[in-house]
């Protein structure tokens, strides 16, 4: 078992013709995802990387019995892709996309409120089910597949964690990027509500970072809900207040923004946090001892 | 990006959301042109000269004075033109520097003719993360902090939240206006404030509208006394008549050059420079070198390349800063190779010949066993890692040498 992605996804990829698109879908395939084909309006009916590729999500969905959509069209037409999948009746899309204008996911939210469909980012590393399913950008080699499910606002710094995990014997069971953007698809919280209903995770990594109020929404839940290990870290505990960090979603604002609050009620909360993201694999391994 | 009051004010003015109107002057002379042009339209010689800078709290520190006369004028525009504006949102606060003045407004008295019949009001319009919609915020407190409003008064903070699929509707403009106690003409033009300010937002892709004080006039009008626009960076493509209102001169000269480098830069005040790739991971790393007794000096993520030719601007960026005592390199290599990282570490220190701070690398992922060989046996003065705890020791370790 696994959230959001396993081996019997039917994936495709939208923006599959492209640079990006293309690039990543075939480090997809070669991981031995369940790439089914790829949209790329005006190209329906050619073959790329050895898939179909189709004009619409639409006919992915009928031709293809697409049901997962990885996204990786530039930000200036990617809310309308999300819009497309959502409306075709993808169940699962993931937005890798850095650069989406904050209204145009003002609009993709309010659109997406009435379907049943799940949006994970935009702007992140994606989602992957280790041995089952890549659906991102995130090298494939450093999973394992296994128990710990990871979900983090960050791209590089969750390879960190997920490597550590590794490392320390353990595996991963799903590892969610939820990214970096003010308006995310998927908040941290219901990320973590996802894995803790998931019978085979067995303790969550939940790397957060300045700005926002999602982390402790999460912690909140966890407390009230909780039935296994979290470990908890939030980047950002030395930026300075009202200056954008990298993502346009970390920035201090008010005192809730503060790695420093974050870290207050998640420990209040009862997450193990740790102050250095050196220790994440270690302090899950601990964790999980004393359960 | 940020826009100076002047540049909101155009932008507010271009959807018919009434300002208090001012003309820009870079020079004493300029000033007394501005001055002439504006007295004969508003038949009265009282105008207000306001530093243009980007930051608030202008007034505190002696950057918006009134200028009674022509004499007066001259005064104020003299010594508000080059001075070093402290704000309490300058870098360092009113013990800081300051900032520069480079331009100022010459804007008219809205005021006039009767202050005590004028109220002041707070009008911001930002998109609420938690809601996921834009929402107006506004209070009757105008002219004030209106974080310490909300925190001592909260009860005298509104809040109105707009439907992303319908936009602003006509019963909500009302709601404004009355919750500000307004009546008559001037309730009227109220709504018609909110509605213009509301469609600027949103067509201009602006992240946050602070007009404070937004003003009734004593004959009923409402103008935005002040402006305060930030805008959206994704969205500047759509409208580059926007961008090109971007003042570098008020913009960390570092900071620039990094951005046209295709770097993602901050500059901070600590002793340790940082080169990492990845938002997230860049800021955990400056907790890394907070954690081992060091101080930032920097965010910077490289992003997703990191060869030779990035790895030297990163390093000339950094280098500029005196305070710089130590450089960590923190890559965790994914798609992008070590070795490739390490040939570009190396290449870029032989480029740049004798470096002198101690630079640590540690290089995880990919081939991050071949890349601390060819670190180790490059015969550069530079400490390798591979675990992210090993980086941390001898960021300690070098500072403390």
């Amino acid at each position: 078992m696994s959230v959001l992605v396993n081996k019997n996804s039917r994936i495709i990829v939208q923006g599959f013709t492209g640079k990006e698109g293309s690039f990543h879908a075939e480090q997809m395939i070669e991981y031995g995802t369940n790439v089914v084909g790829g949209v790329t309006p005006g190209k329906g009916g050619e073959t790329h990387l050895g898939l179909p590729v189709v004009n619409t999500v639409a006919d992915a969905v009928a031709q293809l019995g697409a049901d997962t959509s990885v996204i990786f069209v530039p930000p200036a037409f990617a809310a309308d892709a999300i819009m497309e999948a959502a409306d075709a009746g993808i169940k699962v899309i993931i937005c890798i996309t850095e650069g989406i204008p904050v209204q145009d996911m003002v609009k993709v939210k309010a659109y997406l409120s009435s379907r049943p469909v799940r949006l994970i980012g935009p702007n992140c590393p994606g989602v992957i089910t280790p041995g089952e399913a890549k659906c991102g950008i995130m090298p494939g080699f450093i999973h394992n597949p296994g128990k710990i499910g990871i979900v983090s606002r960050s791209g590089t710094l969750t390879y960190e964690a997920v490597d550590q995990v590794t490392k320390a014997g353990l595996g991963q069971s799903t590892c969610i990027g939820i990214g970096g953007d003010p308006i995310v698809g998927t908040t941290t919280k219901e990320a973590v509500e996802l894995l803790m209903n998931d019978p085979d995770t067995e303790g969550i990594i939940m790397i957060g970072e300045i700005g926002g109020g999602m982390e402790a929404e999460a912690a909140r839940y966890i407390k009230e809900f909780g039935t296994k290990p979290v470990v908890g870290f939030i980047a950002g505990q030395t930026a300075p207040k009202g200056r954008k960090m990298g993502h346009a979603g970390a920035i201090i604002g008010g005192a809730e923004d503060t790695a420093e609050a974050k870290m207050a009620i998640m420990a209040e909360c009862g997450i193990h946090v740790v102050q250095s993201p050196a220790s994440i694999g270690a302090t899950m391994l601990e964790a999980l001892k004393q359960k | 990006m940020n826009l100076h009051e002047y540049q909101g004010k155009t932008l507010l003015k271009n959807f018919g959301v009434a300002i208090q109107e001012g003309i820009l002057a870079h020079s004493v002379e300029e000033a007394v042109n501005a001055y002439h042009e504006l007295t004969a339209q508003t038949k009265s010689g009282v105008v207000v000269v306001k530093a243009q800078i980007h930051a608030g709290g202008r007034g505190k520190g002696g950057g918006v004075k009134l200028a009674k006369n022509l004499d007066d004028l001259k005064t104020h525009a003299g010594n508000i033109l080059g001075m070093m504006l402290k704000t309490p949102q300058t870098p360092g606060g009113m013990e800081g520097p300051g900032k520069l003045v480079r331009k100022i407004l010459i804007a008219e008295d809205a005021y006039a003719p009767n202050f005590d019949a004028c109220k002041e009001f707070y009008v911001s319009i930002l998109m609420d993360r938690e809601q996921k919609q834009n929402v107006i915020i506004y209070s009757t407190e105008g002219g004030m902090d209106i974080e310490a409003v909300a925190e001592n008064t909260p009860h005298l903070v509104h809040k109105e939240y707009i439907d992303p699929a319908l936009g602003i509707q006509a019963f909500q403009t009302r709601k404004v206006a009355f919750n500000l106690g307004l009546s008559g003409k001037a309730f009227k033009e109220m709504t018609k404030f909110i509605a213009s300010l509301y469609q600027a937002f949103v067509e201009s892709d602006a992240s946050l509208f602070e007009i404070n004080p937004c003003l009734k006039t004593a004959d009923d009008r409402i103008v935005a006394v002040d402006s305060k626009v930030v805008l959206d960076d994704n969205a500047l493509y759509r409208h580059p008549d926007l961008e090109a209102m971007r003042d570098t001169d008020e913009e960390d000269p570092t900071e620039v050059e990094a951005t046209e480098a295709g770097l993602n830069f901050v500059n901070l005040d600590g002793n340790v420079g940082c080169m990492v790739n990845g938002a997230g991971l860049a800021m955990a790393t400056m907790d890394v070198i907070k954690l081992s007794g060091g101080e930032p000096a920097n965010f910077l993520d490289v992003g997703g390349t990191a060869d030779a030719a990035r790895v030297e601007q990163a390093f000339r960026i950094i280098l500029k800063d005196p305070k710089v005592k130590a450089i960590l390199i923190n890559i965790f290599g994914g798609i992008v190779r070590c070795d490739r990282v390490a040939q570009g570490v190396i290449d870029a220190c032989k480029n740049m010949g004798n470096i002198e701070v101690p630079i640590i690398v540690r290089l995880q992922g990919t081939n991050a066993d071949i890349a601390k060989k060819m670190i180790d046996e490059s015969g550069l003065a530079v400490y390798s890692a591979i675990q992210l705890q090993e980086a941390a020791d001898l960021v300690t370790k070098v500072l403390q040498d």
